[in-house]
Protein backbone atom coordinates (compact mmCIF):
# COMPACT_ATOMS: atom_id res chain seq x y z
CA UNK A 1 0.00 0.00 0.00
CA UNK A 2 3.10 2.22 -0.46
CA UNK A 3 1.65 5.49 -1.71
CA UNK A 4 -1.81 4.79 -0.35
CA UNK A 5 -1.28 4.70 3.37
CA UNK A 6 -4.31 6.81 4.18
CA UNK A 7 -7.72 5.21 4.63
CA UNK A 8 -9.29 7.82 2.34
CA UNK A 9 -6.75 7.11 -0.39
CA UNK A 10 -7.59 3.41 -0.22
CA UNK A 11 -11.28 4.12 -0.82
CA UNK A 12 -10.46 6.57 -3.59
CA UNK A 13 -8.35 3.87 -5.26
CA UNK A 14 -11.20 1.37 -4.85
CA UNK A 15 -13.56 3.65 -6.76
CA UNK A 16 -11.10 4.88 -9.41
CA UNK A 17 -9.23 1.69 -10.35
CA UNK A 18 -11.62 -0.99 -9.04
CA UNK A 19 -15.22 0.15 -9.40
CA UNK A 20 -15.09 2.43 -12.47
CA UNK A 21 -13.05 0.28 -14.93
CA UNK A 22 -15.28 -2.67 -14.05
CA UNK A 23 -18.64 -0.90 -13.92
CA UNK A 24 -18.19 0.98 -17.22
CA UNK A 25 -18.86 -2.30 -19.10
CA UNK A 26 -22.21 -2.63 -17.33
CA UNK A 27 -23.13 0.98 -18.14
CA UNK A 28 -22.10 0.42 -21.77
CA UNK A 29 -24.34 -2.67 -21.72
CA UNK A 30 -27.30 -0.53 -20.60
CA UNK A 31 -26.62 1.86 -23.52
CA UNK A 32 -26.13 -0.91 -26.12
CA UNK A 33 -29.29 -2.72 -25.00
CA UNK A 34 -31.45 0.32 -25.82
CA UNK A 35 -33.95 -0.42 -28.52
CA UNK A 36 -33.23 -4.15 -28.54
CA UNK A 37 -36.15 -6.41 -27.78
CA UNK A 38 -36.01 -9.94 -26.49
CA UNK A 39 -36.48 -11.59 -29.88
CA UNK A 40 -33.79 -9.59 -31.69
CA UNK A 41 -31.61 -11.87 -33.83
CA UNK A 42 -28.40 -10.08 -32.79
CA UNK A 43 -28.97 -11.27 -29.20
CA UNK A 44 -28.28 -14.86 -30.30
CA UNK A 45 -24.82 -13.70 -31.40
CA UNK A 46 -24.32 -11.54 -28.28
CA UNK A 47 -25.20 -14.49 -26.05
CA UNK A 48 -22.80 -16.73 -28.00
CA UNK A 49 -19.98 -14.19 -27.49
CA UNK A 50 -20.80 -13.89 -23.76
CA UNK A 51 -20.78 -17.68 -23.43
CA UNK A 52 -17.48 -17.98 -25.33
CA UNK A 53 -15.79 -15.29 -23.17
CA UNK A 54 -17.05 -17.13 -20.09
CA UNK A 55 -15.61 -20.38 -21.49
CA UNK A 56 -12.28 -18.59 -21.95
CA UNK A 57 -12.37 -17.44 -18.30
CA UNK A 58 -13.09 -21.03 -17.16
CA UNK A 59 -10.23 -22.49 -19.22
CA UNK A 60 -7.77 -19.78 -18.17
CA UNK A 61 -8.62 -20.13 -14.46
CA UNK A 62 -8.00 -23.88 -14.76
CA UNK A 63 -4.82 -23.82 -16.86
CA UNK A 64 -3.17 -20.58 -15.64
CA UNK A 65 -4.41 -21.00 -12.06
CA UNK A 66 -4.30 -17.98 -9.71
CA UNK A 67 -2.56 -17.82 -6.32
CA UNK A 68 -2.29 -20.90 -4.15
CA UNK A 69 -4.31 -22.96 -6.67
CA UNK A 70 -1.15 -22.97 -8.82
CA UNK A 71 0.51 -25.23 -6.20
CA UNK A 72 -1.83 -28.05 -7.31
CA UNK A 73 -0.24 -29.69 -10.41
CA UNK A 74 -1.86 -28.74 -13.75
CA UNK A 75 -2.74 -32.38 -14.73
CA UNK A 76 -4.60 -32.72 -11.40
CA UNK A 77 -6.60 -29.52 -12.08
CA UNK A 78 -7.48 -30.65 -15.62
CA UNK A 79 -8.43 -34.15 -14.45
CA UNK A 80 -10.59 -32.68 -11.66
CA UNK A 81 -12.54 -30.56 -14.18
CA UNK A 82 -13.09 -33.61 -16.43
CA UNK A 83 -14.20 -35.77 -13.47
CA UNK A 84 -16.58 -32.99 -12.35
CA UNK A 85 -17.94 -32.79 -15.91
CA UNK A 86 -18.48 -36.59 -15.99
CA UNK A 87 -20.36 -36.39 -12.67
CA UNK A 88 -22.52 -33.56 -14.04
CA UNK A 89 -23.47 -35.64 -17.11
CA UNK A 90 -24.04 -38.88 -15.16
CA UNK A 91 -25.96 -37.39 -12.22
CA UNK A 92 -29.00 -35.77 -13.89
CA UNK A 93 -27.06 -32.72 -15.19
CA UNK A 94 -26.76 -31.50 -11.61
CA UNK A 95 -24.52 -28.44 -11.12
CA UNK A 96 -24.10 -29.26 -7.43
CA UNK A 97 -23.00 -32.86 -8.16
CA UNK A 98 -20.47 -31.64 -10.74
CA UNK A 99 -19.02 -29.03 -8.37
CA UNK A 100 -18.78 -31.36 -5.35
CA UNK A 101 -17.24 -34.28 -7.27
CA UNK A 102 -14.81 -31.94 -9.07
CA UNK A 103 -13.72 -30.42 -5.74
CA UNK A 104 -13.24 -33.88 -4.19
CA UNK A 105 -11.15 -34.93 -7.19
CA UNK A 106 -8.98 -31.82 -6.79
CA UNK A 107 -8.35 -32.40 -3.07
CA UNK A 108 -7.65 -36.14 -3.48
CA UNK A 109 -5.39 -35.46 -6.49
CA UNK A 110 -3.47 -32.74 -4.62
CA UNK A 111 -2.88 -35.10 -1.69
CA UNK A 112 -1.81 -37.99 -3.95
CA UNK A 113 0.44 -35.89 -6.21
CA UNK A 114 2.01 -33.11 -4.12
CA UNK A 115 4.13 -30.73 -6.16
CA UNK B 1 -46.83 5.02 -23.72
CA UNK B 2 -48.62 4.91 -20.41
CA UNK B 3 -49.00 1.63 -18.63
CA UNK B 4 -51.34 1.01 -15.72
CA UNK B 5 -49.52 1.49 -12.39
CA UNK B 6 -48.38 -1.81 -10.95
CA UNK B 7 -49.84 -2.76 -7.60
CA UNK B 8 -46.92 -2.41 -5.15
CA UNK B 9 -47.60 -5.81 -3.61
CA UNK B 10 -46.80 -7.68 -6.82
CA UNK B 11 -43.48 -5.84 -7.25
CA UNK B 12 -42.58 -6.58 -3.64
CA UNK B 13 -43.66 -10.19 -4.08
CA UNK B 14 -41.46 -10.48 -7.19
CA UNK B 15 -38.49 -8.97 -5.31
CA UNK B 16 -39.01 -11.46 -2.49
CA UNK B 17 -39.39 -14.34 -4.96
CA UNK B 18 -36.03 -13.40 -6.54
CA UNK B 19 -34.42 -13.08 -3.10
CA UNK B 20 -35.89 -16.44 -2.07
CA UNK B 21 -34.67 -18.16 -5.25
CA UNK B 22 -31.07 -17.54 -4.16
CA UNK B 23 -31.49 -19.77 -1.10
CA UNK B 24 -32.09 -22.87 -3.19
CA UNK B 25 -29.50 -21.90 -5.80
CA UNK B 26 -26.23 -23.80 -5.91
CA UNK B 27 -24.57 -20.43 -6.54
CA UNK B 28 -25.20 -19.29 -2.98
CA UNK B 29 -22.89 -22.06 -1.78
CA UNK B 30 -20.36 -21.41 -4.50
CA UNK B 31 -20.39 -17.66 -3.78
CA UNK B 32 -20.02 -18.34 -0.07
CA UNK B 33 -16.88 -20.40 -0.69
CA UNK B 34 -15.46 -17.98 -3.25
CA UNK B 35 -15.94 -14.90 -1.06
CA UNK B 36 -14.41 -16.61 1.98
CA UNK B 37 -11.32 -16.77 -0.22
CA UNK B 38 -11.67 -13.10 -1.21
CA UNK B 39 -12.24 -11.98 2.40
CA UNK B 40 -9.08 -13.83 3.42
CA UNK B 41 -7.20 -12.22 0.53
CA UNK B 42 -8.25 -8.73 1.70
CA UNK B 43 -7.02 -9.52 5.21
CA UNK B 44 -3.71 -10.92 3.96
CA UNK B 45 -2.97 -7.83 1.86
CA UNK B 46 -3.58 -5.53 4.83
CA UNK B 47 -6.94 -3.95 3.94
CA UNK B 48 -9.54 -3.14 6.58
CA UNK B 49 -12.71 -5.21 6.92
CA UNK B 50 -14.88 -2.27 5.81
CA UNK B 51 -12.78 -1.68 2.70
CA UNK B 52 -12.87 -5.38 1.78
CA UNK B 53 -16.67 -5.52 2.17
CA UNK B 54 -17.02 -2.28 0.17
CA UNK B 55 -14.93 -3.81 -2.63
CA UNK B 56 -17.22 -6.88 -2.70
CA UNK B 57 -20.33 -4.71 -3.09
CA UNK B 58 -18.88 -2.11 -5.49
CA UNK B 59 -16.90 -4.36 -7.82
CA UNK B 60 -19.26 -7.36 -7.65
CA UNK B 61 -17.18 -9.50 -10.01
CA UNK B 62 -14.84 -12.09 -8.51
CA UNK B 63 -11.91 -12.05 -10.96
CA UNK B 64 -11.74 -8.22 -11.03
CA UNK B 65 -11.83 -8.05 -7.24
CA UNK B 66 -8.99 -10.58 -6.88
CA UNK B 67 -6.88 -8.49 -9.29
CA UNK B 68 -7.74 -5.25 -7.48
CA UNK B 69 -6.88 -6.56 -4.00
CA UNK B 70 -3.68 -8.37 -4.92
CA UNK B 71 -2.33 -5.65 -7.23
CA UNK B 72 -3.26 -2.71 -4.98
CA UNK B 73 -1.95 -4.57 -1.94
CA UNK B 74 1.31 -5.32 -3.73
CA UNK B 75 1.72 -1.63 -4.63
CA UNK B 76 1.29 -1.85 -8.42
CA UNK B 77 0.74 1.42 -10.32
CA UNK B 78 -2.84 2.65 -10.39
CA UNK B 79 -2.99 2.85 -14.20
CA UNK B 80 -1.81 -0.75 -14.48
CA UNK B 81 -4.46 -1.91 -12.02
CA UNK B 82 -7.24 0.00 -13.78
CA UNK B 83 -6.29 -1.59 -17.12
CA UNK B 84 -6.06 -5.11 -15.66
CA UNK B 85 -9.42 -4.74 -13.90
CA UNK B 86 -11.04 -3.28 -17.02
CA UNK B 87 -9.75 -6.11 -19.24
CA UNK B 88 -10.98 -8.79 -16.85
CA UNK B 89 -14.49 -7.32 -16.93
CA UNK B 90 -15.15 -7.22 -20.70
CA UNK B 91 -17.51 -10.21 -20.37
CA UNK B 92 -19.97 -8.03 -18.42
CA UNK B 93 -20.87 -6.05 -21.55
CA UNK B 94 -22.37 -8.89 -23.65
CA UNK B 95 -23.94 -10.38 -20.51
CA UNK B 96 -25.80 -7.13 -19.74
CA UNK B 97 -26.79 -6.66 -23.39
CA UNK B 98 -28.19 -10.22 -23.52
CA UNK B 99 -30.12 -9.92 -20.23
CA UNK B 100 -31.64 -6.42 -20.26
CA UNK B 101 -33.99 -7.00 -23.23
CA UNK B 102 -35.55 -9.81 -21.16
CA UNK B 103 -36.44 -7.53 -18.26
CA UNK B 104 -37.30 -4.15 -19.78
CA UNK B 105 -40.35 -2.88 -21.59
CA UNK B 106 -40.41 -0.17 -24.25
CA UNK B 107 -41.29 2.45 -21.62
CA UNK B 108 -38.73 1.38 -19.00
CA UNK B 109 -36.49 4.27 -17.87
CA UNK B 110 -32.75 3.64 -18.21
CA UNK B 111 -32.07 4.44 -14.52
CA UNK B 112 -34.23 1.51 -13.49
CA UNK B 113 -31.79 -0.77 -15.34
CA UNK B 114 -28.66 0.49 -13.59
CA UNK B 115 -29.14 -1.69 -10.48
CA UNK B 116 -29.94 -4.94 -12.37
CA UNK B 117 -26.91 -4.17 -14.57
CA UNK B 118 -24.74 -3.68 -11.48
CA UNK B 119 -25.90 -7.00 -10.03
CA UNK B 120 -25.00 -8.74 -13.31
CA UNK B 121 -22.16 -11.17 -12.62
CA UNK B 122 -21.80 -14.76 -13.76
CA UNK B 123 -23.86 -16.28 -10.92
CA UNK B 124 -26.73 -13.82 -11.21
CA UNK B 125 -26.68 -13.85 -15.04
CA UNK B 126 -26.81 -17.63 -15.35
CA UNK B 127 -29.67 -17.91 -12.86
CA UNK B 128 -31.55 -14.94 -14.32
CA UNK B 129 -31.35 -16.32 -17.87
CA UNK B 130 -32.72 -19.64 -16.57
CA UNK B 131 -35.46 -18.33 -14.25
CA UNK B 132 -36.68 -15.10 -15.92
CA UNK B 133 -38.82 -16.74 -18.64
CA UNK B 134 -41.11 -18.02 -15.87
CA UNK B 135 -41.53 -14.55 -14.30
CA UNK B 136 -44.19 -12.13 -15.64
CA UNK B 137 -42.43 -9.39 -17.63
CA UNK B 138 -43.69 -6.50 -15.51
CA UNK B 139 -42.06 -8.07 -12.43
CA UNK B 140 -38.71 -9.05 -13.91
CA UNK B 141 -36.70 -5.98 -12.81
CA UNK B 142 -37.82 -6.47 -9.20
CA UNK B 143 -37.09 -10.19 -9.49
CA UNK B 144 -33.54 -9.48 -10.72
CA UNK B 145 -32.95 -7.00 -7.91
CA UNK B 146 -34.14 -9.66 -5.45
CA UNK B 147 -31.72 -12.21 -6.91
CA UNK B 148 -28.89 -9.68 -6.77
CA UNK B 149 -29.66 -8.69 -3.17
CA UNK B 150 -29.73 -12.33 -2.07
CA UNK B 151 -26.37 -13.11 -3.66
CA UNK B 152 -24.82 -9.85 -2.39
CA UNK B 153 -25.94 -10.70 1.15
CA UNK B 154 -24.38 -14.18 0.88
CA UNK B 155 -21.15 -12.74 -0.55
CA UNK B 156 -20.94 -10.05 2.15
CA UNK B 157 -21.42 -12.58 4.95
CA UNK B 158 -18.73 -14.77 3.40
CA UNK B 159 -16.33 -11.82 2.94
CA UNK B 160 -16.59 -11.02 6.68
CA UNK B 161 -16.20 -14.71 7.59
CA UNK B 162 -13.16 -15.13 5.34
CA UNK B 163 -11.56 -11.93 6.68
CA UNK B 164 -11.61 -13.34 10.21
CA UNK B 165 -10.71 -16.92 9.17
CA UNK B 166 -7.78 -15.76 7.02
CA UNK B 167 -4.87 -16.92 9.17
CA UNK B 168 -6.51 -20.27 9.92
CA UNK B 169 -7.17 -21.46 6.34
CA UNK B 170 -4.89 -24.35 5.29
CA UNK B 171 -3.36 -23.80 1.79
CA UNK B 172 -5.19 -26.77 0.23
CA UNK B 173 -8.49 -25.36 1.52
CA UNK B 174 -7.70 -21.97 -0.09
CA UNK B 175 -6.82 -23.75 -3.35
CA UNK B 176 -10.11 -25.66 -3.26
CA UNK B 177 -12.03 -22.39 -2.68
CA UNK B 178 -10.33 -20.79 -5.71
CA UNK B 179 -11.23 -23.88 -7.78
CA UNK B 180 -14.95 -23.32 -7.07
CA UNK B 181 -15.16 -20.51 -9.64
CA UNK B 182 -14.11 -22.42 -12.80
CA UNK B 183 -16.08 -25.54 -11.75
CA UNK B 184 -19.32 -23.70 -11.04
CA UNK B 185 -18.98 -21.44 -14.13
CA UNK B 186 -18.54 -24.53 -16.32
CA UNK B 187 -21.37 -26.64 -14.88
CA UNK B 188 -23.91 -23.83 -14.89
CA UNK B 189 -23.00 -22.73 -18.42
CA UNK B 190 -23.37 -26.33 -19.55
CA UNK B 191 -26.79 -26.56 -17.91
CA UNK B 192 -27.96 -23.34 -19.57
CA UNK B 193 -26.59 -24.18 -23.03
CA UNK B 194 -29.75 -25.64 -24.51
CA UNK B 195 -29.29 -24.43 -28.09
CA UNK B 196 -26.59 -25.75 -30.41
CA UNK B 197 -25.16 -22.22 -30.85
CA UNK B 198 -24.55 -21.91 -27.08
CA UNK B 199 -22.91 -25.35 -26.86
CA UNK B 200 -20.65 -24.56 -29.81
CA UNK B 201 -19.71 -21.19 -28.27
CA UNK B 202 -18.84 -22.93 -24.99
CA UNK B 203 -16.76 -25.65 -26.66
CA UNK B 204 -14.90 -23.30 -29.02
CA UNK B 205 -14.34 -20.75 -26.23
CA UNK B 206 -12.79 -23.42 -23.99
CA UNK B 207 -10.24 -24.13 -26.74
CA UNK B 208 -9.59 -20.64 -28.13
CA UNK B 209 -9.43 -18.83 -24.74
CA UNK B 210 -6.24 -20.50 -23.49
CA UNK B 211 -4.75 -20.62 -27.03
CA UNK B 212 -5.10 -16.84 -27.46
CA UNK B 213 -3.62 -16.34 -23.97
CA UNK B 214 -0.76 -18.75 -24.79
CA UNK B 215 -0.01 -16.84 -28.01
CA UNK B 216 0.08 -13.59 -25.98
CA UNK B 217 -2.60 -11.93 -28.08
CA UNK B 218 -3.52 -8.65 -26.39
CA UNK B 219 -7.11 -8.57 -25.01
CA UNK B 220 -7.04 -12.35 -25.45
CA UNK B 221 -10.39 -13.01 -23.72
CA UNK B 222 -12.25 -10.44 -25.79
CA UNK B 223 -10.85 -11.64 -29.14
CA UNK B 224 -11.21 -15.35 -28.36
CA UNK B 225 -14.79 -14.69 -27.23
CA UNK B 226 -15.66 -12.75 -30.38
CA UNK B 227 -13.97 -15.36 -32.62
CA UNK B 228 -15.52 -18.40 -30.92
CA UNK B 229 -18.94 -16.77 -30.48
CA UNK B 230 -19.05 -15.59 -34.10
CA UNK B 231 -17.95 -18.99 -35.43
CA UNK B 232 -20.67 -20.68 -33.36
CA UNK B 233 -23.24 -18.19 -34.66
CA UNK B 234 -22.19 -18.68 -38.31
CA UNK B 235 -22.45 -22.47 -37.97
CA UNK B 236 -25.90 -22.02 -36.40
CA UNK B 237 -27.04 -19.77 -39.30
CA UNK B 238 -25.70 -22.11 -41.98
CA UNK B 239 -27.46 -25.02 -40.32
CA UNK B 240 -30.74 -23.07 -40.14
CA UNK B 241 -30.44 -22.13 -43.82
CA UNK B 242 -29.89 -25.74 -44.84
CA UNK B 243 -33.02 -26.91 -43.09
Amino acid sequence: MSALSGEFAAYLALVLVGFLPNEMWRWLGVIFARGLDEGAEILVWVRAVATAILAGVIAKLTIFAPGVLATVPTPVRLAAVLIGFAAFVLIRRSVLAGVIVGEMALVVGALLFPQ
Amino acid sequence: MSSPPEPPTSVLAAYRAGFGATWTSVFSYVLFGTYIGIGALGHDFGFTLTWTVASTLLVWAGPAQVILISALGAGASLIEIAIAVGLSAVRLLPMVVAMLPMIKRPDTRAWKLVLPAHFTAVSMWVEAMRLLPKVPRENRIAYCNGLGTGYALTATTATVTGFYLAARLPPLMSAALLFLTPLAFLMSTLRNAGMLVDRLALGLGLILGPLFAFWHIGLDLMWSGIAAGTAAYVIHRVREALR
